[in-house]
């Protein structure tokens, strides 16, 4: 079964869907949007990186992507002017990694299998790597939970009651650089921040607590990825920003649906 | 029994030092008052006792001291769904009962499944006082907490605040702006100005020239509510807090 293309893209698609949707609520309750897109971005240097020096692209992204996420939850603690910042960074280090791509010699890479993500390319080798990463960062997540939503709700009741929320914001950092360098394969470096935001948005109309939120993203992610690989395989377009597509009609639709609840009560 | 006490605790936020080596401790079942000007570093008194501000001197917890913690303003974004059931079951889950009940005796009873975005100020605050109380803490820490609240439902609130100190025997430190509602209700009054320039009973602060340098012999209302008014002045205006607290030090 793992010998078809389209079930292994399928899973894999799956697999960061999962990871990526219950990860997304943290961003989103945080107001991370622009943390996830700058450790996204740096991602693409961590590729050149890896290119240059014959090693695991997966290693390289996670490695920059962890540099980039500590570097700015580290400036985010010392009270910067973030989205200026963040906008800063996110992009300086995209051209960057754009830049020493290009410097590369010898190798003529496919810089937009890495933009926008080649996921019917994906072999098994990528899909374990995948899903040990995927199952990485929701093991974390839940064993965290209650923690991650005390510090996410007021960081003064997390100390009152013995936790560190700085502590709880580095498992989220990590959480983060995990999915990043896991989703390029699937999405690229572009469109990994709207597969952690755009399933939190959308399961936020209809969700009355957290837990219920994080689960209608993970439904809302996972049929995405299934739609959007099916569409691209029907229609011959790009994987990654079909799965978005998905996400988008998915947001449009669930807000319509809260908005003619409301107006029918 | 000493809860928490502090020696020497200075906090040093930015480039200004906002609180100069200040022993505070608070025993078990006391109710104690922290009054001062704005900016005086009240509130980073309270969450240096919680940990959440980097201090220099010492801070002596006693041995699982558990705090219950009402914070000044509770924002919840708008993005995160947040039912009042929920709510309390953070950063610990408890039964649904023991919810339940701890939401019946704050008055709260039908609100369970309430998003905490649509309660009224009143309710809002009620909720907080529930959260930090299901915990059964050893000491109740109040920073500002009537803050928003009209003058009946912040005394109500109050009241309610020694009903609990009553039923749980959880020791109280509140911060307060309403200088007369809470005096009364304290065994022990702080007046805070950067470093600690007078305590004691209420009466007895209420009259201090340190205290009136801050707050001046105008606070009628907080006075009004002793058996006798100090109502003239030391002419001590200039001193006290309003001091430079490193003079103080040199001396």
């Amino acid at each position: 079964m793992l010998d078809d293309f389209l079930v292994r893209a399928a899973l894999a698609g799956l697999g960061v869907a999962l990871a990526a949707a219950p990860l997304g609520c943290f961003v989103v309750w945080r107001r991370m949007a622009y943390f996830g897109d700058a450790t996204a971005h740096a991602a693409i240097l961590g590729v050149a990186i890896a290119l240059g020096l014959s090693v695991s692209v997966f290693a390289g992204a996670l490695g920059v992507a962890l540099l980039m996420a500590l570097t700015v939850s580290a400036l985010t603690a010392r009270g910067y002017a973030m989205d200026t910042l963040l906008g800063v960074l996110a992009h300086s280090a995209l051209a960057v990694g754009l830049v020493a791509v290009s410097l590369i010699d010898g190798i003529r890479i496919d810089l937009v299998a890495y933009l926008f993500g080649d996921i019917l390319s994906v072999s098994r080798m990528d899909l374990a790597v995948i899903w040990t990463g995927a199952a990485l960062v929701l093991a974390g997540l839940a064993w965290r939970w209650q923690a991650l939503l005390t510090a996410t709700l007021n960081s003064d009741l997390a100390y009152a009651s013995g936790i560190d929320p700085k502590r709880e914001q580095l498992v989220l950092t990590l959480a983060l650089a995990l999915v990043v360098a896991v989703a390029i394969k699937v999405v690229g470096v572009l469109l990994i921040a709207a597969l952690l935001i755009i399933p939190a948005a959308a399961a936020r109309p209809l969700a009355g607590t957290p837990e219920r939120m994080a689960l209608g993203a993970v439904l809302i992610a996972s049929a995405s990825a299934l739609a959007g690989v099916w569409l691209s395989f029907l229609y011959d377009t790009p994987a990654g920003p079909s799965i978005v597509c998905c996400a988008g009609v998915a947001f449009a639709l669930t807000g319509t649906v809260r908005a003619m609840g409301i107006t029918n009560q | 029994m000493r809860l928490i006490e502090t020696k020497g605790l200075s906090v040093t936020l930015g480039r200004q030092t906002v609180l100069h080596h200040v022993d505070f401790h608070i025993d078990r079942g006391e109710i104690v008052t922290i009054v001062g000007p704005n900016g005086s570093g009240k509130s980073t008194l309270l969450r240096s006792l919680i940990g959440a501000v980097a201090v220099s001197g010492e801070i002596i917890r006693a041995a699982d001291l558990r705090i219950g913690y009402v914070p000044q303003k509770l924002h919840i974004d708008p993005t995160l769904p947040m039912t009042v059931r929920r709510f309390m079951g953070l950063p610990r889950r408890h039964k649904a009962a023991a919810i339940d009940a701890a939401l019946e005796r704050a008055g709260l009873s039908g609100l369970e499944d309430r998003q905490m975005a649509d309660l009224s100020g009143g309710q809002f605050q009620r909720v907080l006082l529930a959260h930090a109380l299901i915990e059964t803490p050893d000491l109740l820490i109040l920073d500002e907490a009537t803050q928003g609240l009209d003058q009946p439902g912040s005394a109500a609130f109050y009241r309610q605040i020694e009903e609990v100190r009553a039923d749980m025997g959880c020791a109280v430190l509140m911060v307060s702006h309403e200088l007369h509602v809470v005096m009364s209700a304290s065994d022990r009054v702080v007046c805070l100005n950067g470093h600690v320039c007078c305590e004691g009973q209420p009466e007895y602060v209420a009259s201090a020239p340190e205290y009136r340098a801050i707050f001046g012999s105008g606070t009628g209302g907080a006075l009004a509510l002793y058996r006798h008014d100090h109502d003239h002045d030391h002419a001590h205006h200039g001193h006290g807090c309003a001091q430079d607290p490193l003079a103080e030090e040199a001396l």
